[in-house]
């Protein structure tokens, strides 16, 4: 009895007893250790995921901002529509998910109830579209061409509808002032992809999944300012996704307004003169290949040349931007991307590609005067020149005798730059080049060829200037292609001689290239916009400049105006004598050379009128036509595949463009500047008042003035000013030093195939 | 010191109520107030956690937001009822009814086995009374068990016999506790046998049994976890419901999506909590079962790092005092109730709160005093009243 204590316990169960606590703290402190390191050490990782569970967001779109013209008037705006739109989160709270709702919704708007029950349903791996592919807690839009009257039906009777809505919606619209198309500039909208929403998640104005984004043109270089900021409602929700109260709001940010230097009224008639001057080339008989011209395709571009604005830019074949409004369908899509329709989408004012033809010869002339040819000197234009055993042709066996270089423009005689073209390759090392001077090339890069122009504009293809380094590396290339024809072909046809002869040397340039080159021909490639450019800065004393489209950015209501500045690039590497006597030499185009015959009756007294024409020959085709003009206020270039000579098929679509801006009568001499649709370049901006509405501009030079940098004017004038050195990106040849002027751009040798009017023209 | 205030007492002449009340020997002077207030606080705060986590849940309170605040309240007093009834008989004097309290609890758990039985969540271990009341009798099946194995094991050794229970006294009373254990392991109720298995270990730890049968006890469990997992006896699906509190993604529709929602609604809480019923989680009711068995989930959520600590804190004070009562006890039979409602509570809060926290596989049990469930409650207030009792019939001066 007495080895049990009156605690009835012992030593080993109190021991016990201790072993008992110990593992009981243990676990106590097991779980307080684990508590800590879920709600302190990671509690910041939790209540994001709490936050993701239970916060869902409904996105108000913001109303995308008009684009402008240079006067004002909306060349892309928004149009309301009556959009009709149903929640899923309401319908989901009927008994029957809100089938008997979809159904007399579409008895109401005239739809097949199966093809209003698709579009709320939710995409997914086996959901065939029509699906909703939006968060489910957006309103869905069933249509947005509802009648007044469904809307009203449906908003009277709120109880048979629950969660559907019919509310005005902003929409996009392409009203084509004046029928104005613009198409390829100002694009298009289509709906936001997978990869975008994910790279944007991390920026500050993330994609909704519902958004549409600028894909070409405008809508798609200006599509950050042009798109606002969605509104966002944040809602509390519950497991069931049952919306149990409101977290935050913030609303929707409408779009600020791009105002262009695009005038509608220049921009419909450069479009139709276009057209008409297509329509006329196809009419016209072609006596090389003897049919009448294809004509298949053309630009034409209409530049400020004070600023490199672009007035007009027309392109065709065009197509109607309005397709895309509400989503283009599969077929829609297909034709306009097909061979049959000519590849309408293309801008090929920017994104076409063709030798120049005569039109280069501006550069040559100035490359020629740079060499230290005499400008006034005598050169024999010859009917045709002979290096080693190839013979080079006038154009029409023409022959002048011997004549000034302003002469060889004027007349544009080829065998005078064949002749200088052909010395400055001996002069350069002929095959075995030592140290060359390249100067027609270099002068080339100076004006800024082979190189993006800058412009506003997605997509802009950079043309080529076929010098030696692009030479090398197209025969790196091709080489082994080449030598494979020479080694296993016997054949003795153009295409297996022409690969054997380049196996061997191809890489060399040889006499013949560089005469092709000097006028413009062989492998040498431009767009439109690089060419009026160039013409442009002729017209404006030498200054190069980025061409822009966007004028201003303009906020929604009116009070915030960030001007897009002309930006100067670069200056003609000429001095101001060689510009006054280009200058002279296109304006005798007019009057006594090649476009003389187009421009019968003109007032070059009053409107001095300079040109230059081009007719450039494509491998198995049509000859290209070029047309390049400028007056001391604008340039325009207008170039049509497959439709002969530029004076021929442009020349009268050109006059009529200038006649129309300026006021002047119809093929004759009388100038009214009050009929011209722009008789000065429009200087002030349209200003647009707080509740969003356009007043349109007014002719006031000073407000323009005030508007923009006068310092970029002033820089681009004075001709001893430097380039800033951001615009001398590489030089080519950085062994060929000192040459006059900057170098524009780096040297890109392209190999791209896609050129003018979307087929080769080099082979 | 102590045989004196001992014989002091017995010659004490009668005295006033008041008197009597406050007197050295009285019910008031000898309750443990401690654990008596911890047990209140962790009722208290369970009633607010169980509002919390039902209010909104219309589907279960049938429109009326304090259906589950006012059960949870009424059974709490229906269980300090309880808890008054077994003081008053006293733990002693219960021996007398064990027997037929343990086979009252056979023929409850035998009933659930039967067509009276549901199934809610799985495990087919209720009784539905009607009235929105049920019953689950394994949950007295726990003080059957205690009782039952330490009146076996404390009788030769209380009567002065023996020093430990002897081998046979063992087996009697491993055989007493197996009857039921087998037939809750029909249910199945894993949950509940993993908790009567704990018990075991924790009477026989007590009541002084060889270290062999300990250690063998331990090692037979060990075994025959390991024997199951080897020979396939459980599906695919029931190891990775088992495992899914470590890998959500095993069963991601199930209980991966309860441990997953827990602990987002615990971490998200951090050191102050959201505030009691501004939890997201909660008022979205993420968390299945959260007023029962995730009811911890709650108090994560809104009260924070701070209020679930509390929690853990008062569960350790109750423990911390059923432990003291387990020493201070008169005798084994005392002792051996106390460790055994000790390894009880122990290891039910351990699962329970593990289970929410991640670190335990998920087993439907009940977070003592503050999960919501009339049977659980009952058995845990019935606890704290032997509790009282062992502590009540000791010297004063222990």
């Amino acid at each position: 009895m007495s080895n049990i204590p009156e605690t009835g316990r012992t030593s080993r169960v109190t021991i016990r007893l201790v072993i008992l606590q110990i593992l009981v703290v243990s676990l106590l402190l097991t779980l307080g250790g684990r508590l800590w390191f879920l709600q302190i050490r990671n509690g910041q990782e939790y209540d994001e995921k709490a936050a993701n569970n239970h916060i869902q967001q409904v996105v108000s779109p913001a109303v995308r901002g008009a684009i402008l013209d240079d006067r004002g008037v909306p060349l892309a705006d928004n149009e309301t529509k009556l959009v009709v739109s149903a929640s899923r989160t309401d319908l989901l709270k009927q008994a029957d998910d809100g089938a008997a709702v979809l159904d007399r919704l579409a008895g109401v708007l005239g739809m097949q109830p199966e093809e209003v029950k698709d579009k709320v349903r939710l995409c997914d791996a086996k959901t065939p579209r029509p699906c909703w592919n939006g968060s489910p807690y957006q309103p869905i839009p069933i249509t947005d061409e509802a009648t007044t009257q469904q809307a009203l039906q449906i908003m009277e009777r709120r109880e048979d509808f629950p969660g559907i809505t019919a509310e005005p919606t902003a929409v996009r619209r392409y009203p084509e002032p004046s029928k104005a198309n613009t198409a390829q500039v100002l694009g298009y909208l289509s709906p936001v992809t997978d990869e975008e929403l994910t790279a944007s998640e991390k920026t500050d104005n993330p994609y909704q999944r519902s958004d549409q984004i600028g894909r070409s043109g405008l809508e798609s270089v200006y599509d950050k300012e042009l798109r606002g900021q969605a509104g966002v409602t944040r809602y509390e929700v519950d497991n069931l996704g049952r919306v149990i109260g409101k977290a935050g709001d913030t609303p929707a940010q409408p779009g600020a307004n791009l105002v262009t230097s695009i005038d509608s009224r220049v921009q419909a008639l450069t479009e139709k003169e276009l057209a008409q001057a297509m329509a006329d080339a196809r009419k016209t008989y072609d006596t090389i290949t003897h049919k009448n011209y294809k004509a298949d395709s053309g630009a034409a571009v209409v530049l400020d040349n004070r600023t490199g604005q672009v007035i007009a830019m027309a392109s065709a074949p065009t197509y109607d931007p309005n397709e895309w409004v509400g989503g283009i369908s599969a077929k829609e899509y297909k034709a306009l991307n097909d061979v049959k329709s000519n590849y309408p989408l293309l801008n090929r004012a920017t994104q076409g590609q063709s030798a120049p033809g005569s039109t280069f010869k501006v550069v040559s002339t100035s490359a020629a005067v740079n060499a230290g040819y005499d400008i006034n000197g005598g050169y024999p234009c010859t009917s045709s020149m002979t290096i080693g055993n190839q013979v080079f042709k006038n154009f029409e066996n023409e022959s002048f005798g011997s004549i000034s270089l302003g002469r060889a423009l004027e007349v544009s005689c080829d065998t005078v730059f064949y002749g200088i073209a052909y010395d400055q390759w001996q002069k350069d090392g002929g095959t075995s080049p030592k140290h060359p001077k390249d100067w027609f090339y270099k002068t080339a890069h100076q004006f800024g060829l082979g190189a993006k122009t800058g412009i506003d504009l997605p997509g802009e293809v950079t043309g080529r200037i076929p010098d030696r380094q692009w030479k090398q590396s197209y025969y790196d290339a091709n080489k082994d292609y080449w030598c494979k024809i020479k080694k296993t072909s016997k054949k003795h046809d153009l295409a297996t001689d022409i690969a054997r002869e380049n196996c061997t040397d191809g890489n060399v340039l040889r006499a013949g290239d560089s005469v092709n080159y000097a006028i413009g021909q062989g492998d040498t490639l431009v767009t439109p916009i690089q060419m009026a450019r160039i013409y442009a800065a002729l017209g404006n004393g030498g200054t190069l400049y980025q061409p822009t489209i966007g004028k201003a950015i303009v906020s929604a209501d009116g009070k915030t105006v960030t001007p897009i500045k002309p930006k100067v690039v670069g200056k003609l590497p000429d001095s101001k004598s060689t510009l006054k006597y280009i200058d002279k030499a296109t304006a005798g185009v007019v009057t006594d050379g090649t476009a003389n015959w187009k421009f019968a009756g003109w007032p070059q007294d009053k409107i001095t009128l300079h040109a230059k024409t081009g007719t450039a020959e494509v491998s198995g085709k049509q000859t290209t036509s070029w047309l390049t003009t400028y007056t001391k206020d604008y340039t325009i270039v207008m170039t049509i595949s497959q439709a002969g000579t530029g004076s021929g098929a442009s020349g009268t679509a050109v006059r009529r463009i200038y006649e129309a801006m300026y006021g002047i009568e119809k093929d004759g001499p009388k100038i009214d500047p009050s009929k011209g649709i722009m008789p000065k370049p429009v200087t002030s901006l349209p200003k647009i008042s707080d509740d969003g509405t356009v007043v349109k501009a007014s002719y006031d030079t000073a407000a323009y003035d005030k508007a923009y940098d006068k310092s970029a004017y002033d820089t681009a004038y004075d001709p001893a000013a430097n380039v800033p050195a951001d615009s001398a990106v590489a030089a080519p040849r950085s062994g060929t030093s000192g040459g006059p002027g900057p170098v524009v751009a780096a040297l890109t040798p392209t190999r791209t195939e896609e050129l003018l009017h979307g087929r080769k023209s080099w082979s | 010191m102590s045989a004196n205030s001992y014989s002091i007492r017995r010659f004490t002449p009668e005295r006033s109520a008041l008197g009597k009340l406050l007197a050295r020997d009285s019910i008031v002077r000898r309750m443990d107030w401690v654990l008596l207030f911890a047990s209140l606080a962790l009722c208290g705060i369970g009633t607010l956690l169980v509002y919390s986590a039902t209010r909104g849940r219309t589907s279960l309170t049938h429109g009326d937001q304090y259906y589950f605040l006012i059960r949870h309240l009424m059974n709490a007093g229906i269980g300090v009822g309880l808890a008054i009834g077994v003081v008053a008989i006293g733990h002693r004097r219960m021996r007398g009814v064990v027997p037929f309290f343990y086979a009252l609890s056979i023929l409850g758990i035998l009933a659930v086995l039967s067509p009276l039985g549901s199934t809610v969540n799985g495990a087919h271990s209720w009784i539905i009374i009607g009235g929105g009341f049920s019953l689950q009798p394994s949950e007295f099946v726990k003080i059957a068990i205690i009782l039952g194995m330490a009146m076996v094991l404390s009788a030769r050794v209380d009567a002065g016999d023996r020093e430990h229970p002897d081998h046979r006294t063992v087996l009697q009373a491993l055989g007493l506790a197996a009857l039921p254990i087998l037939i809750i392991m029909l249910m199945p109720d894993l949950g509940s046998v993993m908790v009567l298995a704990a018990i075991i270990l924790g009477v026989l730890l007590a009541s002084g049994a060889s270290n062999r049968w300990v250690f063998g006890l331990i090692a037979a469990g060990i075994g025959g976890a390991i024997a199951v997992w080897q020979l396939g006896i459980l599906d695919k699906y029931q190891i990775d419901r088992f495992a899914a509190f470590a890998n959500p993604a095993l069963d991601p529709a199930g209980v991966g999506y309860n441990t997953s929602q827990a602990r987002i609604a615990i971490g998200s809480g951090g050191l102050l909590g959201k505030g009691l019923f501004h939890g997201s989680q909660t008022t979205g009711q993420f968390v299945p079962e959260q007023q029962t068995d995730f009811v911890f989930s709650v108090a994560g959520e809104e009260l924070g790092f701070v209020g679930a600590a509390l929690i853990i804190g008062l569960i350790g004070v109750i423990l911390w005092r059923a432990c003291a009562i387990a020493r201070s006890a008169t005798d084994l039979y005392g002792t051996i109730v106390a460790a055994g409602i000790v390894a009880w509570f122990a290891f039910q809060s351990f699962e329970n709160i593990g289970m929410t926290l991640g670190i335990m596989p998920v087993a439907g049990i009940p977070l003592p005093f503050v999960s919501y469930g009339g049977s659980s409650m009952f058995a845990n207030c019935m606890a704290i009243g032997l509790l009282q009792s062992v502590r009540m019939q000791r010297p004063m001066s222990a």
